[in-house]
């Protein structure tokens, strides 16, 4: 279980303070499936990276099966259990896409071993085994590979940023097999930030996030009928005028 | 052999063992083991200064070890090979130094190799260089590599040098005639106050010839690494060059990249760039679960792979 207490993020930017994240609480309970979403700008992205490590809250505290892990380095997080697939995935010269999933296993599975990850994202996995996790790769490829790396950890909580960007129409459908099966199967929770109102109905829980706040937060058939019923146009989505 | 020159062969060639096919292993300025084989004859030079290689035409699938390792503290050599590779042939070199320096005095090998390549022949060639030893004295390769390729000739170059090797000049001069193709892979990692400087001149002379330079390397602590590519495009040609830099510590490193197109259908490409390892990188493994020791070496040992 991980629970988020009184998390705020600031930044300094030309000399003023700038609150990314104000005063976010909520929990994620052990085997469920909770989107984020949200206006971009909203925080999304920051939050999965203050989860992750990435980011030091400025105040407020992360705890991990009742541990406090807020002070845990990325590694020391990595190691109890947090896993974090990137919205903008990293390249790597050199790095095969066979090294990665062996890193991220945290064992030399074998090559057979690892092409069952990657055929589980839609890569027909002999094409890609021995590539190089480098700029050749295009971006719904690459992404793809991020998602069977943080499958191969198959750890307690997984965080996805944006998983569906860059990934096309074609390939989508799978995706959401994906994080169906991973929600099946895994032992663990699911913290998937999303814009898609389809991985918006895979999850059990939604919560809204915008102007670096918790703007509604429940089970899906309580809080999705309240997203797509908003009419957009001039005025925010999720934020109306007034609104603090 | 002693375990020491054992020791250096297996570093630079991988074997204990004599190897299969022709070879000749270079030893304390000494010949230790020669065979030449049916289409690979190895003649020494008069003057002990080297030896030549020549391959006959049409020769397939074949391989030579020419090792050189010097475990004498204080030894300095310089040695000329000269290799033949007939037309049509089909063959891999392997070369590499091996320095074992327990002494205080500098050890130093310069290697002179020449390639005439024949017409339509493909040569891969590879060279290890690496260093061992505590003794204060230095470890010094200079390579030097010149190169003709004839028409429809094909050469694969692999350097590597990771290890020890205190300081370094390679040179490769190669021109190429019509339809020949150059393809160079060096890896370099420098550390303490090791020096290494790698220059390439490539003239690309014939119609539809090209040339592709990759260098990567890594400059850790205090050291130095300079490198020079001149691609020179006299005929429609292609060629690129690429040098891509990790510096960790305080190394310093320069780039020094120049094409020249003497010929408006010469198209040339250069690529260069110096840095440390990007931060997301690290970050990327981190959350993999590696500490950010491990996934700096996990970086630095792909992009040398």
């Amino acid at each position: 279980m991980l629970e988020l207490r009184n998390i705020s993020f600031e930044v300094s930017e030309d000399s003023k303070e700038k609150e990314i994240l104000k005063d976010i609480s909520f929990t994620l309970e052990d085997h469920k499936f909770v989107a984020i979403t949200g206006p971009n700008g909203g925080g999304k992205s920051t939050l999965a990276r203050v989860i992750a490590g990435i980011e030091k809250p400025t105040s407020g505290q992360i705890l991990l099966d009742g541990e406090d892990i807020t002070q845990l380095s990325i590694t020391e997080r990595a190691k109890r259990g947090i896993s974090y697939a990137f919205q903008q995935p990293v390249r790597f010269k050199g790095v095969t896409v066979l090294d990665l999933i062996r890193l991220a296993a945290g064992r030399d599975i074998s090559a057979a071993g690892a092409c069952e990850y990657l055929s589980e994202v839609g890569l027909c996995a002999k094409d890609y085994i021995n590539r190089e996790v480098n700029a050749s790769l295009s971006g719904g490829e690459i992404k793809r590979i991020e998602i069977a790396t943080v499958m191969a950890r198959n750890t307690k909580i997984s965080v996805f940023d944006e998983p569906e960007a860059g990934i096309d129409l074609w390939s989508f459908q799978n995706l959401i097999q994906v994080f169906e099966k991973m929600h099946e199967r895994l032992d663990g929770s699911i913290l998937i930030i999303s814009h898609q109102e389809r991985i918006l109905k895979t999850a059990d829980e939604i919560v809204v996030i915008a102007d670096g706040m918790i703007k509604k937060c429940g089970p899906k058939e309580e809080i999705l009928p309240t997203l797509l019923g908003e009419s957009s146009g001039a005025e925010c989505k999720f934020w109306k005028k007034g609104e603090k | 052999m002693d375990a020491i020159q054992k020791q250096l062969l297996e570093a630079v060639a991988g074997f204990h063992e004599l190897p299969a096919g022709a070879y000749n292993i270079r030893a304390n300025g000494q010949t230790a083991a020669r065979n030449s084989s049916a289409n690979i004859e190895i003649i020494p030079k008069d003057n002990g200064t080297g030896i030549e290689i020549h391959i006959k035409p049409g020769t397939k699938r074949e391989s030579v070890h020419i090792p050189v390792i010097l475990s004498q503290s204080g030894l300095k050599e310089v040695v000329y090979n000269d290799f033949y590779i007939g037309e049509d042939a089909d063959v891999t070199i392997i070369a590499g130094c091996g320095i074992h320096n327990g002494g205080p005095a500098t050890s130093q090998h310069d290697g002179i190799h020449s390639f005439f390549i024949g017409k339509n022949a493909k040569v891969r060639y590879i060279e290890k260089h690496y260093g061992s030893g505590d003794g204060s004295g230095e470890r010094i390769m200079n390579p030097k590599t010149v190169v003709q390729i004839s028409e429809g000739g094909y050469m694969e170059m692999e350097t590597v040098q990771i290890k020890g090797v205190d300081s370094t000049i390679r040179e490769t001069d190669a021109k190429l005639a019509e339809s020949a193709k150059m393809v160079v892979t060096e890896r370099l990692m420098t550390h303490g106050h090791q020096t290494a400087e790698s220059r390439f001149k490539i003239a690309m002379n014939g119609k539809g010839s090209g040339a592709n330079i990759v260098s990567r390397s890594v400059a850790r602590d205090e050291s130095k690494q300079v490198f020079f590519s001149d691609l020179e495009g006299n005929a429609p040609c292609s060629g690129h060059t690429e040098c891509d830099a990790i510096i960790v510590g305080n190394a310093k490193i320069s780039s020094i990249p120049q094409i020249t197109a003497n010929h408006p259908d010469a198209a040339l490409i250069h690529e260069a760039a110096i840095g440390k390892i990007a931060g997301e990188q690290i970050i990327k493994l981190m959350t993999l679960g590696l500490t950010e020791a491990e996934a700096e070496e996990q970086i630095i040992s792909g992009f040398l792979k």
